[in-house]
């Protein structure tokens, strides 16, 4: 089972953090050159002098020039840099993160970098630093500290004598440093310690989520077996057909300059974006099988076939113009197929037979022209019952539809005089005050209606023209 | 015997040798055909407008990292699923909660809508991919109605109906992928090819509509057919883990966002990756991307709390949306392009807009 992974994990960090420490690392480093990196002061503090100091802002202006980005994203990355315990402030409350004012902060010994690989270990977190904190000033714990103190010292009692001679060791040590440097020690020191050890309720900037397993001590063993396959697919490969990149992106842009305009988040939404005023109207608008489609759907039928299929009032009223044509067999029967493919396995036998008896065999009510090669292989193909027999068959129908029938209709009164009838909605604007605003329809929830194979109608379709 | 240690290992090496000189090669008939950059053809289109989102809904409800999310048909549901277990189906339009299960494990890391709306499937560290019928009968209780459909060795890492309630697609940390009849809980077809854990997938949206990509650990993303098992197209550009594959609108091409911090995009006819959408001040990995209606815009979530939108096109970055105060988790465009969702480790989702 995988755990929920601390800092303490064994065998270092994950992958992901490691990228993403290494980057930040990286970016702190260039923040402290010399000559290109932030702007270096020294920082009085009483009476005694911190070198090396930068300020919330000067880090900030720093960044949004390096990466060319606003001041707010560069907030953001500073913060974040901190939070990672690469920045400490040298002066006021001692948290993580950035405040973009004169504050004088520090950037973090790399001893106590987040990547340096020492799972945070409880002794030397529980003990050493705690006990010092605790000998230095008695009641100097905060509550979490003092539960995790209290908990360390039950659970290695044993050793107490030599944990507190150590952290008493330390502190010696450090009193014959100067003030100014024992100030930075502590502050780096409980810097680290709010990365690795986050009090209850902050944020845990190395927190996980469940573990994934490395490529290198995966489960395809690099066998012999696993080469052959790469051969072998790399060979396949080698073979296949390509298209040239500028035919390839072309095809984007196309794409891109059709579609833009029902790109609601681009080009907005008529009559408004029910997100954004609150106004359901557009949905009702558009419900799957409402009574008169607006122009932009209508439009849309005509970019490719699939699109109209894929709408429900395309589709019905392709079914009409088929009708008309003596070809709608050739819908019924894709529709039939894509019932088979997609619906659940108890139902294969009794569908494919029923398809059968409905379009291919020879007397059947609604036969379907298929070529005879295709024909014979799907006949042949039938009896294994899976979803898949009537690919084949399926395909040819589709291209013929899409081949002959789909631009017959595009060019066939009917559709035009779809696309004459169908609505445009008016724009309806934002209203302003809340009072004014409408209250928030819900909507019935599909799985409240009659299961069918259709795609669920939402309420009452409303299709006025261009009506509120 | 020693000398037919010696045999075999020489002939691994030789093998090892041979793959990667293929793989040589085929980088080079890719390259042959890729006679210009997406970015020159892209001059010639429209510089984006100034386009301003906001969050305009924010679901609170989850009391812990929201993990996976996924829209209804009807343009206005959601599912959402946390690390505590808990799977929560809503109204996001008027952000009431409508349904909540709570699962017997935590991190949910997959959910599924139904395409008919009537039901949900998730799954996580339990292995397993389990649906529930929706129900709003009060006197039911929705875990009684449960149904396992797919069993891994590993986690579950995502999961998609396919065009019907009937069958559904799962990737697994076991390195696999697998496609479930939901009724029978059938196997009905397993795609194996990835080194390591596969951790997401998407469904084509072509005529035909036979194929999924899948990226994974391993670092790669593969194109799969569905009916054969087979693999029939794989891209290894990636630096890291994919966390987070998504067909462009048209079905020619995928988005794919790793632990790398970049997004990239392959083109299934080039055969080739033909963007990469990168920026130096961008450092975390980028864990869910969706592309809008037009797919003229690329909207990523990353792992340092923002959400980056990209010019697929042009190849720069159009906007930057502040908001989440945790690592974006997933986010998805609307059924209807209106509005995308972004669901975060702060415990609550956004609707943009």
């Amino acid at each position: 089972m995988a755990t929920t992974a601390g800092p303490g994990t064994p065998g270092g960090r994950p992958r992901a953090q490691i990228l993403r420490l290494t980057k930040m690392e990286r970016v702190v480093v260039s923040m402290q050159d010399p000559d290109q990196g932030v702007r270096i002061r020294s920082q009085r503090l009483l009476i005694t002098v911190i070198p090396h100091a930068v300020t919330g802002s000067d880090i900030v202006e720093w960044l949004a020039q390096k990466f060319c980005v606003s001041e707010e994203e560069a907030l953001h990355l500073g913060d974040l840099l901190a939070q990672h315990g690469y920045i400490y402030p040298l002066r006021g409350p001692h948290s993580l993160g950035l405040r973009p004012d004169e504050t004088p902060y520090r950037f973090q010994t790399p001893y106590f970098w987040t990547s340096t690989l020492w799972p945070a270990a409880e002794l030397d977190y529980g003990t050493i630093y705690l006990t010092k904190k605790n000998i230095r000033n008695e009641g100097a714990l905060v509550d979490h500290e003092k539960e995790h103190y209290d908990q360390l010292h039950k659970k290695i009692n044993h050793m107490w004598d030599l944990v507190v001679m150590q952290a008493q060791e330390q502190l010696r040590a450090a009193k014959q440093r100067r003030k100014g440097d024992r100030l930075v020690t502590a502050r780096q020191e409980h810097t680290y310690w709010l990365v690795n050890r986050p009090p209850p309720g902050a944020p845990n900037v190395l927190e996980q989520g469940p573990e994934r397993s490395s490529y290198t001590a995966s489960r395809v063993q690099m066998s012999s077996d696993f080469y052959k396959q790469e051969i072998e697919f790399s060979r396949k490969a080698l073979g296949r057909t390509r298209v040239k990149s500028s035919i390839c992106l072309e095809g984007y842009l196309k794409f891109s300059n059709q579609h833009s305009p029902h790109d609601h988040i681009m080009s907005g939404c008529l009559p408004s974006n029910p997100w954004i005023t609150d106004d359901d109207t557009y949905w009702v608008m558009n419900a799957p099988m409402v009574a008169v489609p607006t122009k932009l759907r209508v439009e849309r039928w005509g970019f490719s076939f699939r699109e109209l299929l894929d709408d429900p009032v395309g589709r019905a009223h392709f079914m009409d113009f088929l009708q008309k044509e003596f070809s709608v067999e050739n819908l019924s029967f894709w529709e039939a197929c894509e019932e088979l493919r997609f619906g659940g396995q108890a139902q294969v036998p009794d569908l494919v037979d029923a398809v059968y008896q409905q379009f291919l065999a020879p007397s059947a009510a609604c036969w379907v022209n298929i070529d005879s090669r295709t024909m014979e292989r799907t006949l042949e193909g039938l009896p294994q019952s899976h979803c898949y027999v009537l690919d084949d068959a399926q395909l040819h129908i589709y291209m013929l539809m899409k081949k002959d029938s789909y631009p017959r209709f595009l060019k066939s009164d009917m559709y035009k005089g779809l696309l004459a009838e169908a609505v445009i909605p008016l724009e309806t604007k934002r209203r302003v005050f809340s009072f004014m605003r409408k209250p928030r329809h819900s909507s019935p929830s599909p799985a409240l209606l009659p299961t069918s194979g259709e795609p669920p109608a939402t309420s009452s379709a409303a299709g006025g023209k261009g009506e509120d | 015997m020693a000398t037919d240690g010696l045999h075999e290992s020489e002939t691994l090496a030789a093998l090892r040798s041979e793959a990667e000189g293929l793989k040589g090669k085929l980088e080079e008939e890719r390259a042959k055909l890729h006679d210009v950059e997406l970015h020159q053809v892209a001059e010639r289109v429209e510089a984006l407008g100034q386009f301003v989102m906001k969050t305009r809904r924010t679901l609170k409800g989850h009391g812990n990292k929201v993990l996976c999310m996924d829209w209804c048909r009807d343009k206005r549901r959601i599912v959402s699923s946390s690390q505590d277990g808990k799977v929560i189906v809503w109204d996001s339009f008027t952000t009431n909660k409508e349904h909540a299960v709570t699962m017997p494990c935590t991190w949910v890391m997959a959910c599924a809508y139904a395409p008919s709306g009537c039901a949900i499937a998730c799954g996580g560290l339990d292995n397993k991919c389990s649906v529930y019928p929706l129900t709003f009968d009060k006197n039911e209780n929705m875990a009684a109605k449960k149904r396992s459909v797919a069993m891994h060795t590993n986690y579950l890492s995502a999961c998609s109906f396919t065009n019907s309630d009937m069958q559904i697609l799962t990737a697994s940390g076991d390195g696999t992928c697998a496609l479930w009849d939901v009724e029978s809980g059938q196997l009905l077809q397993s795609f194996h090819g990835h080194g390591a854990d596969v951790l997401c997938l998407d469904l084509a949206p072509s005529e035909t509509g036979n194929t999924f990509v899948s990226g994974g650990c391993d670092k790669k993303a593969m194109v799969w057919d569905m009916r054969s098992g087979q693999c029939v197209q794989a891209f290894e550009t990636h630096e890291s883990d994919i966390n987070s594959v998504r067909y462009y609108p048209s079905g020619d091409a995928f988005a794919s966002g790793s632990d790398d911090a970049t997004c990239r995009l392959y083109d299934l006819r080039a055969d080739r990756e033909v963007a990469i959408y990168s920026k130096e001040s961008i450092i975390f990995g980028a864990s869910s991307v969706d592309f809008s209606l037009s797919g003229r815009l690329l909207f990523a979530g990353y792992n340092d709390y923002t959400i980056n939108v990209w010019d697929v096109l042009k190849g720069a970055r159009a906007s930057i949306l502040f908001g989440h105060e945790n690592r974006v988790s997933t986010l998805r465009v609307s059924p209807d392009g209106t509005a995308f969702c972004s669901g975060s480790w702060d415990h609550t989702l956004r609707v943009w807009a």
